[in-house]
């Protein structure tokens, strides 16, 4: 809770003023039955028709009041929940992209994404819930008791017999009941990631022609659900009646005493009209509040996901860095004795002692299996991750020495699972140099072989491009990625696998015109085929977090096993050549 | 955030906002903003008595269930209003009779035994109705199901999945919401106002009045606060919507947002669309929060004017206590089926605009049915045969005959769109066992001819045959079984890997899979998976690498024993090195199957049967690697690097 106080600070007065206000609908709720009964015990009983007008102008003016309350609360509320949603989603969001790739790695996207919306969302509409009715449901029922003991202890104790073993009641009905629904929500989840599945394997389920051992499945998820449903509903809808059954025996309970109190002229008629309402009014109170408590248990849930999130320790950040000020100016790579673990607790190494230097301006070509640790290697130079052993130097210094930010500035990288963000193109490439000009964005579009299938768009850089890039093929996202990269104008550049859809051809041009624009840009370029990096200055070879091999093609060619056999697997594509 | 940016977000998000309010209706392309997560608008039904009547066919199967949940309600709501009248003659009976015990006690019991029938049927009517709309919703998720499964790929490809999700969820729960709620709300809530209304009148005419005056207030400040709540809660919705997608979009792509250092533009971007939200959220709360208080006090309002004007009709007309004493109640209570109906009005506009969706799917044309006499394809000692009905005639004469699996493709002209056609007067033939391949750039038609083969699309110019019949001559799911598909993006299923490879043959045995996944060299791999083959995969096998779900994608269909076998891409994240391996059982795979393959890799078509270099929809050049080497043309461009595919 006390991590929270931050998200309420800014805005304690309408945290203060909503449950305020709704007090003075309490107080006129409260006050309005006993002048009501005011009216038939004194103003009926005596004739007295001007006492009767004084006080019902009273009891309209406290209705007004009342509007006015219930109207400033809802605002204060609506106020205050939003207001610490808004900032503390800023927060979290803020947290996220403070997130090492570690982090990112530890938590799955779409829970994530489920933090920073639905759990939020939850927590305003609890807010907003409590603060309207923290104090009106115990105010009412305080209110409502001590009018009611006022009027008449000895019915007013009918009351306190019967509003705990309601509270007994509805207590029981919800322990059965949320666990139940929790059964419920899981088989509703289950059922939409089967629709979900279905959906993107419509093809497979028809080629296959599996559509009724589907329809067998989604049937019996169905049934599961329907039944959890029932299983659920079931006992909630016990509490309405037993809500009934409490009001109308207290009523009957006080009409009984009540009318023999009156019969033997120890109490006013008036004041069983009266009582009736209070009843009401506590025993509703009551049920409220167990509503509330059933609410804020579901937002527990999400408090809880949201904390762990704000509490996560980044576990790399440039806060201890020595030479915050340095900016990568030449491109040098050096990695002495480089070994890296991704699970921490796990012996086994993705990066195995690695070492090698990379002069300003090489191409260096990166090759090796699926799993050897080509984009592990990669990643260490833009600090992507921290080594577990070794250093990594850039310049000269070592990259736990400079800023993040001036560190990957200089180090440009293409990723493997490239995203392209939606927007128009122009601005997906802006991401790379925000106040890029429209003649260099041209440029480096025209360097990664983009421009021509750019321009050959209806609406060329201004063409809009759906979520994640659906709308372009996967070698011309490739190609705006490297564009997007280039824009930097790195020292060093890095291309991780990112040219695997784009033709022999189109590769070899975006090659030559690296060669020509970025001659003193140190390129590493990871790669499937072979032919994307023969030419390079250096080709290291990797295998199992290991560098078996390091020189150029013929060096590697005579050399190294692992290269030859590659080269093996890939070599009938020159046969023609 | 200087002002250059904020013009420019401003710029971007009102270019969006269109958009972010529509839903897929019917064919488009699926792409943009609201991926399920969309805004929901609650649009206005259209033709709402014929999906009041085709709703009603959901709950109307137990009749006399449903006949006894509105006797139930009936019988409820009027014992609460008739238990609350009991009191105006127990309080006379106090007040002006010098009443005794005995009559006291009397009328108590009287009222306790109304109240308890009005508890019990109220028990009775939500009991009823639950289990009504459970099964009712039930059967609507199955139907919707069953409908979905039996629309062509066409509809999957005009229609945004997150759109389609919607309606199962979203849409069915409107539904299920109106069904479990608003049907006895209503109800009661009408009830409820016309008998108190006919109580009030026949208390005290005078009185009544008063709450006949104050009604139309009452309704007109509940429909002005409910207009404006609705236009805020629509903008919060729409502004939610796209911050969501925005935290969606930045969260999958935190990777590429770090390498760029995006963060703080991310983060500007982010606080301007949360304090859009932000102010949407609070006048939409705003004024759903007030309608209670609004709604409420007047009733208040309303009662202290019953109370005193009654007081004074008590004082000069000789009113009754005990009927003043009821009237304030009713009074106070007016208010709340008012309210209550006033905000079902939304919940049933939602429930049927949903309901309005998922017709709308289930009156989908589905894929056409096969022909009475369509040509089915059996099995019987593990081999497959041809079975043709008498009625026949074409094909009468191939009754019996084996499944051989040649492939004939002729004239085949086709689009996707009437105005754009994909494939231009296409034919081809493929002998049993052969193995044809396509090359060309995306969008040449490679894998829209093999779409039509199993038919996905059916083609409306030009004939595919196999062994000699007409596709469309044989029966649908027929045809689908004997053509095996290695689909270029990988889609595994929720389940253990075992049964991901059987998904191919359900009948197939632990060893058949078994040697189906040696066959895709996926053995080795399942192996190393900490439980092998009983491991569990889950979305979609995100533990496991493309290239590995590749090899048991190929795998599901090595198990099949389909004569034909298509593979779209089906290698393409696998390295070259584990390729080469892998060629041995692919060979064994295709030796015995007439294969069309497709590939952005030269090496895995070199030894086809024949090579059709596609492009713009026509096979320009044809022919085995050696001719078409010899031919100087395109594939020798592109084998030799001169010139490219996009």
């Amino acid at each position: 809770m006390k991590r929270y106080a931050k998200y309420v600070k800014p805005y304690i007065h309408a945290f203060i003023l909503g449950p305020l206000m709704i007090l003075v609908e309490v107080v006129g709720e409260v006050l309005l039955p006993a002048m009501m009964a005011d009216i038939i015990n004194i103003g009926a009983a005596n004739h007295d028709i001007s006492y009767i007008i004084s006080k019902g102008i009273k009891m309209v003016i406290i209705a007004f009041l009342m509007m006015g309350g219930g109207i400033g609360a809802a605002y204060f509320a609506a106020k205050a929940a939003m207001h610490f949603g808004r900032d503390l989603r800023k927060d979290l969001f803020e947290k996220v992209q403070k997130f090492s790739f570690s982090n990112i790695d530890s938590f799955s996207t779409g829970s994530l994404v489920t933090r920073l919306t639905n759990d939020i969302t939850q927590m305003q509409n609890v807010i907003m819930m409590s603060l309207r009715i923290m104090l009106r449901a115990p105010g009412m029922m305080i209110g409502a008791i001590i009018m009611a003991f006022r009027m008449n202890a000895s019915l007013a104790v009918i009351i306190m017999i019967v509003a705990p073993i309601l509270a007994i009641a509805i207590g029981t009905i919800i322990r059965i009941a949320f666990p139940r629904f929790e059964i419920m929500q899981k088989k509703l989840d289950y059922l939409n990631s089967n629709i979900q599945e279905i959906l993107t394997n419509v093809r497979v389920i028809k080629s296959f022609v599996r559509g009724d051992y589907e329809k067998e499945r989604f049937s019996d998820s169905n049934e599961e659900l329907k039944n959890s449903s029932l299983d659920a509903f079931k006992v909630v809808i016990i509490q309405m009646p037993i809500m009934t059954l409490a009001m109308n025996l207290t009523v009957l309970a006080v009409v009984w005493f009540g009318g023999n109190q009156i019969l033997k002229g120890t109490m006013q008629v008036g004041d069983l009209t009266a009582f009736t309402t209070y009843i009401t009014q506590i025993l509703m109170s009551l049920m409220i509040m167990a509503m509330v408590l059933l609410q804020s248990s579901r937002a527990v849930a999400s408090s809880k996901r949201i904390i762990e999130v704000l509490d996560t320790e980044i576990d790399l950040n440039d806060d201890e860095s020595g030479a915050k000020e340095s900016l990568v100016k030449v491109g040098k790579i050096e990695f002495r004795s480089v070994s890296y673990r991704y699970y921490k607790d796990n012996h086994e190494k993705v990066l195995d002692d690695i070492n090698f230097t990379i002069e300003a301006g090489q191409t260096v070509g990166i090759i090796g299996s699926t799993g050897s640790g080509k984009t592990t290697l990669v990643q260490m130079i833009p600090r992507l991750y921290d080594v577990d052993e070794g250093e990594v130097l850039v310049d000269g210094i070592n990259v736990k020495d400079f800023s993040l930010e001036n560190l990957r500035n200089g180090v440009s990288m293409v990723l493997q699972n490239n995203v392209l963000f939606s927007g128009t193109i122009m601005e997906n490439l802006q991401w790379g140099d925000e106040k890029a000009s429209d003649e260099e964005i041209r440029k480096a579009a025209s360097a990664a072989q983009a421009d021509q299938f750019i321009s050959s768009f209806p609406e060329g850089y201004e063409t809009e491009l759906g979520q994640g890039g659906v709308n372009v093929s996967g070698g011309q996202k490739q190609r705006l990625c490297i564009a997007r990269a280039l824009l930097k104008k790195p020292k060093i550049l890095i291309l991780d696998d990112s040219t695997s859809a784009v033709d022999t051809a189109t590769e070899a041009k975006i090659r030559e015109c690296f060669e020509s624009e970025l001659k003193s840009t140190t390129k590493l370029i990871i790669a499937q085929r072979i032919s994307s990096v023969m030419e390079a200055d250096l080709i290291l070879v990797m295998e199992e977090g290991k560098i078996v091999g390091m020189g150029d093609h013929e060096e590697l060619l005579s050399s190294c096993g692992a290269y030859q056999e590659i080269y093996d697997s890939q070599m009938d594509r020159k046969v023609g050549a | 955030m200087d002002k250059d940016r904020i013009e420019r977000l401003e710029k971007k998000y009102k270019r969006n906002a269109p958009d972010a309010q529509n839903f897929h209706k019917g064919p488009g392309p699926a792409r943009g903003p609201g991926r399920g997560r969309g805004p929901m608008t609650v649009s206005k039904p259209q033709d709402v008595g014929k999906t009041i009547a085709r709703l009603f066919a959901y709950i109307g199967k137990d009749k006399w269930k449903l006949v006894v949940f509105l006797t139930c309600i009936v019988i409820y709501t009027l014992a609460n209003l008739a238990g609350s009248y009991m009191l105006r003659p127990v309080i006379n009976n106090l007040v002006y009779e010098d009443g005794s015990r005995t009559t006291l006690f009397n009328s108590l019991v009287r009222m306790g035994c109304i109240y308890a029938v009005g508890i019990v049927a109220q028990y009775l009517q939500s009991r009823i109705i639950i289990s009504v709309s459970q099964n009712a919703l039930k059967k609507l998720r199955n139907d919707l199901f069953a409908k979905i499964e039996k629309l062509p790929v066409r509809f999957y490809d005009t229609n945004n999945h997150g759109d389609i999700m919607s309606r199962f969820t979203n849409d069915v729960d409107a539904v299920g919401e109106m069904l479990n709620n608003t049907i006895n709300q209503l109800i009661s809530g009408t009830i409820n106002i016309v008998g108190t209304l006919s109580l009030m009148l026949y208390t005290n005419l005078y009185l009544a009045v008063i709450t006949v005056v104050m009604a139309p207030f009452m309704i007109m400040a509940g429909r002005a606060v409910a207009k404006r709540s609705r236009k805020y809660y629509k903008q919060q919705q729409a502004a939610l919507g796209t911050l969501n997608g925005y935290i969606e979009e930045m969260v999958t792509g935190q990777k590429v947002v770090k390498v760029f250092c995006h963060e703080e533009i991310a983060g500007e971007e982010f606080a301007y669309l949360n304090d859009d939200l932000c102010n949407k959220q609070i006048n939409a709360q705003f004024f759903g929060g007030i309608m209670g208080p609004v709604m409420g006090n007047l009733s208040q309002v309303s009662y202290s004017l019953t109370a005193c004007i009654g007081g004074i009709l008590c004082v000069i007309k000789g009113f009754d206590l005990g009927g003043l004493t009821i009237f304030v109640n009713y009074s106070r209570q007016f208010s709340r089926p008012i309210n209550e109906i006033s905000m079902q009005v939304n919940t049933i506009f939602s429930a049927l605009a949903g309901a309005e969706r998922v017709f709308d799917v289930m009156d989908r044309e589905p894929e056409t049915v096969d022909a009475e006499d369509a040509v089915a394809i059996v099995e019987k000692d593990g081999k497959k045969y041809y079975q043709v009905p008498a009625s026949n005639k074409t094909y009468v004469n191939l009754d019996g005959t084996e499944v051989k699996g040649a492939v004939t493709v002729e004239h085949v002209t086709f689009g996707y769109n009437p105005d754009k056609t994909i494939l231009k007067d296409i034919s081809l033939y493929a002998k049993p066992g052969q193995k044809i391949a396509f090359v060309g750039s995306t969008g040449a038609g490679k894998t829209t001819i093999t779409n039509l083969i199993n038919r996905f699309y059916d083609i409306e110019e030009g004939k595919i045959y196999i062994d000699g019949i007409e596709i469309k001559d044989i029966r649908r799911n027929d045809l689908r079984e004997n053509v095996a598909m290695v689909l270029q993006d990988t889609h595994l299923f929720t389940g253990t890997v075992k049964e991901n490879i059987r998904y191919g043959r359900l009948d197939a045995t632990d060893e058949e899979v078994e040697s189906a996944a040696r066959m895709a060299s996926a053995h080795s791999f399942i192996m190393r998976l900490e439980h092998g083959y009983d491991t569990m995969l889950e979305g979609d096998g995100a533990n496991l690498s493309q290239g590995q779900r590749q090899l048991l994608n190929i795998a599901r269909a090595a198990i099949s024993k389909a004569p034909i076998l298509i593979l779209d891409e089906a290698t393409s994240s696998v390295d070259t090195r584990t390729e080469k391996h892998i060629e041995h059982g692919m060979d064994r795979l295709m030796a015995s199957r007439t294969t069309l393959v497709i590939a952005h890799r030269l090496s895995t078509v070199r030894n086809a049967n024949a090579i059709m270099v596609l492009e713009n929809g026509e096979i320009i050049e044809r022919g085995d690697h050696d001719d078409l080497l010899a031919l100087r043309g395109r594939y020798y461009g592109l084998y030799t690097g001169l010139s490219e595919l996009d």
